[in-house]
């Protein structure tokens, strides 16, 4: 760019459009929305930098940060085990529904077979059965399977979801045939003709999939909760909760460890937030 | 290289046929187009070849094997596709190899085959290029390339230059009849553009409502239609279509005649003067004109009846001027008018 168009463009006015009232309002309602949400993370880490005799000082920059907290909570194996366990459960989870709901989703969009509506409505209204119905007969199930406080016990009933499948099959539905049949006449497979051919088209799709189940598995609370008893097997929901009742009034050690659960989340949201964004608008989600 | 023979070939939809028992046989190494209207059958008949459609009755054989029942695979056909079907996630050469996919050839073999097809469909300067940096026509290209280097018995072609632009279309009708001289591969290559039929083919079929109606190479088809919907279907501008009855031996236009004659633009001249004793001379007035560089197609209204004929390039007569134009005795097709098949022409 020449250096007289560069000063073109920094000269041109605002457009008048970024400035009406009606644009105005929603940038502050935005900002005030986005303070609430920050700010109870961002005093979440001051707390965690601060040592016991500072945290009722409720400045956000603490005034001697420390990183003793850290070290204490790393230093406790069992944080280190549930983090585990719950990177564990969440990656094998999210696989997990990569892999079947997309294959089912496919199935479902690309192959006509008697009963396949039946069974795409089947699927689909399971979606409407809250989990809170469904509790009782997974506890049932593991007990009779032998899967309680098993890391099966916590991951099976989320291997595959009806949501996912539905998010697929409307994916699948959008790739032209004519590729799946361009596929079939040089001779693959349809299973090869799923994964080298139909899966690569749908990828935004499947990260849209893959950072909602990820994400909801790590905070998942309720299931882990009533499927473990050995504190081994907990996830970091369920191990911060019990560290947080063993803990009582050390509000930074609670922070700490909230903080260091909250670190991974961040991480996928900051490396994917494209694709998050994006899924979300294919998905047609609330984040 | 093989022969593709359909043999009372039925393809139906529940209660509803679509394809009615047709007979088709495409000779080893010949260029065969199928050409009709939407919904004419022409595609589906190309996808029951290449196994994509089950065959409902009747037999479809690939050289002397019956491959009703053979999964695509095992056909050895290539088939190229109007919206490409090349993979956005793999580059240029990568496509092109995926057609070797599945056979057992060694690495250096694909690796030739593939370079060769680049070289053949000038592709080598993008072989490492993703589709999206491609333009349609090298798109269309990585396609044909991606059949190529299979070495099928047959290329199947499925409308492949429908999303192209006119030129871009004219140039690639070129380069396909090219690589089919080059290859001398038997081809069958459905489309509903006449000009790309006409221009391409060695063979013409024009299908309608499921049925073949003629069959022949293209000027055949194009001098001797076999009834009024293929006279109308080939050629450009259609032909003009009029009621008429013979005395004398002469052609004679009338509403209530029991002939139809067809007479082509390119055949129905405007021009001032003596009509040629046996000539048909039709006069109207101007509705509008279309000036094409060599020649101007003029319409103009026969007491109700849209006639289109053709006027030197110069000689543009004026909209809302009466004009006369003549056809030759042989220029004209007869057609019954109650089943409008043809009856020939008096030459």
């Amino acid at each position: 760019m020449t250096a007289a168009t560069a000063t073109a463009r920094e000269a041109r006015p605002l457009p008048m459009a970024r400035l009406r009232p009606g644009r105005i309002v929603t940038w502050t309602v935005l900002f005030i929305g986005g303070v609430l949400m920050v700010t109870p993370l961002l005093f979440m880490f001051s707390t965690s930098l601060k040592d016991a005799g500072q945290i009722y000082d409720l400045r956000l920059i603490p005034e001697d940060p420390t990183l003793a907290n850290y070290f204490e909570v790393l230093g406790d194996g069992r944080f280190l085990r549930w983090f585990l366990n719950s990177s564990l459960v969440a990656i094998a989870v999210t696989l997990s529904n990569v892999f079947f709901d997309s294959l089912v989703g496919y199935t479902l969009a690309k192959f006509r077979f008697r009963g396949r509506q039946f069974v795409f409505l089947a699927i689909l209204s399971t979606l409407m059965i809250p989990t809170e119905m469904l509790v009782i007969p997974w506890y049932l199930m593991s007990a009779n399977f032998g899967w309680l406080d098993t890391y099966w016990g916590i991951m099976f009933p989320g291997m595959m979801t009806a949501f996912g499948t539905f998010l697929m099959k409307q994916f699948f539905e959008t790739v032209p045939d004519d590729f799946l049949e361009a596929a079939r006449i040089d001779g693959l497979n349809e299973f090869a003709i799923w994964w080298r051919v139909a899966m690569p088209l749908v990828t935004p799709a499947l990260s849209a999939l893959a950072i909602f189940t990820f994400l909801g598995n790590w905070t998942a609370f309720f299931w882990p909760l009533i499927v473990t008893t050995s504190s081994e097997l907990y996830t970091l929901p369920i191990g911060l909760t019990s560290f947080a009742v063993e803990q009582a009034i050390r509000w930074e050690m609670i922070m700490t460890g909230a903080a260091l659960a909250t670190i991974p989340t961040l991480i996928v949201f900051l490396l994917l937030q494209r694709y998050i964004v994006r899924g979300v608008m294919l998905a047609g989600l609330k984040g | 290289m093989a022969t593709i023979t359909l043999d009372k070939l039925v393809k139906s939809y529940g209660k509803a046929r679509v394809i009615h028992g047709i007979d088709l046989e495409v000779r080893d190494g010949e260029f065969v187009v199928f050409v009709g209207p939407s919904g004419c059958g022409k595609s589906t008949t190309l996808r029951m070849i290449a196994g994509l459609e089950e065959v409902s009755g009747g037999e479809i054989r690939i050289g002397d094997n019956v491959v009703n029942e053979l999964d695509p695979k095992a056909r050895n056909i290539a088939m190229v596709f109007q919206n490409y079907a090349i993979y956005p996630h793999m580059t240029v050469r990568q496509n092109i190899a995926f057609g070797l996919y599945t056979t057992k050839l060694g690495k250096e073999e694909k690796n030739r085959r593939v370079e060769e097809a680049g070289r053949i469909l000038g592709l080598t300067p993008f072989l490492d290029r993703r589709p999206a940096a491609l333009s349609g026509g090298q798109r269309q290209r990585v396609a044909i390339g991606r059949a190529m280097v299979r070495e099928p018995a047959a290329f199947l072609f499925d409308e492949p230059l429908s999303n192209l632009d006119a030129q871009l279309r004219a140039q690639m009708r070129i380069e396909i009849k090219a690589l089919h001289h080059r290859l001398g591969t038997t081809i069958a290559y459905v489309t509903h553009d006449q000009v790309e039929a006409m221009t391409m083919a060695d063979r013409i079929v024009v299908m309608r409502d499921g049925h073949i109606l003629q069959s022949g190479p293209p000027m055949e088809i194009y001098d001797d239609p076999v009834d009024v919907f293929t006279a109308r279907f080939i050629g450009t501008p259609s032909m003009n279509i009029l009621p008429g009855r013979e005395a004398d031996g002469r052609a004679v236009a009338d509403g209530d005649g029991g002939l139809l004659f067809g007479i082509r633009p390119q055949d129905l001249l405007v021009r001032e003067g003596a009509v040629a004793a046996d000539a048909l001379e039709l006069t109207g007035t101007v509705t509008a004109v279309e000036p094409l560089g060599p020649e101007t197609l003029v319409h103009f209204d026969l007491a109700g009846q849209p006639v289109i004929a053709t006027a030197p390039a110069r000689a543009v007569p004026e909209v809302g001027s009466q004009v006369s134009a003549q056809a030759a005795r042989s220029e004209i097709h007869r057609f019954d008018r109650k089943t409008e098949r043809s009856l020939g022409r008096r030459r």
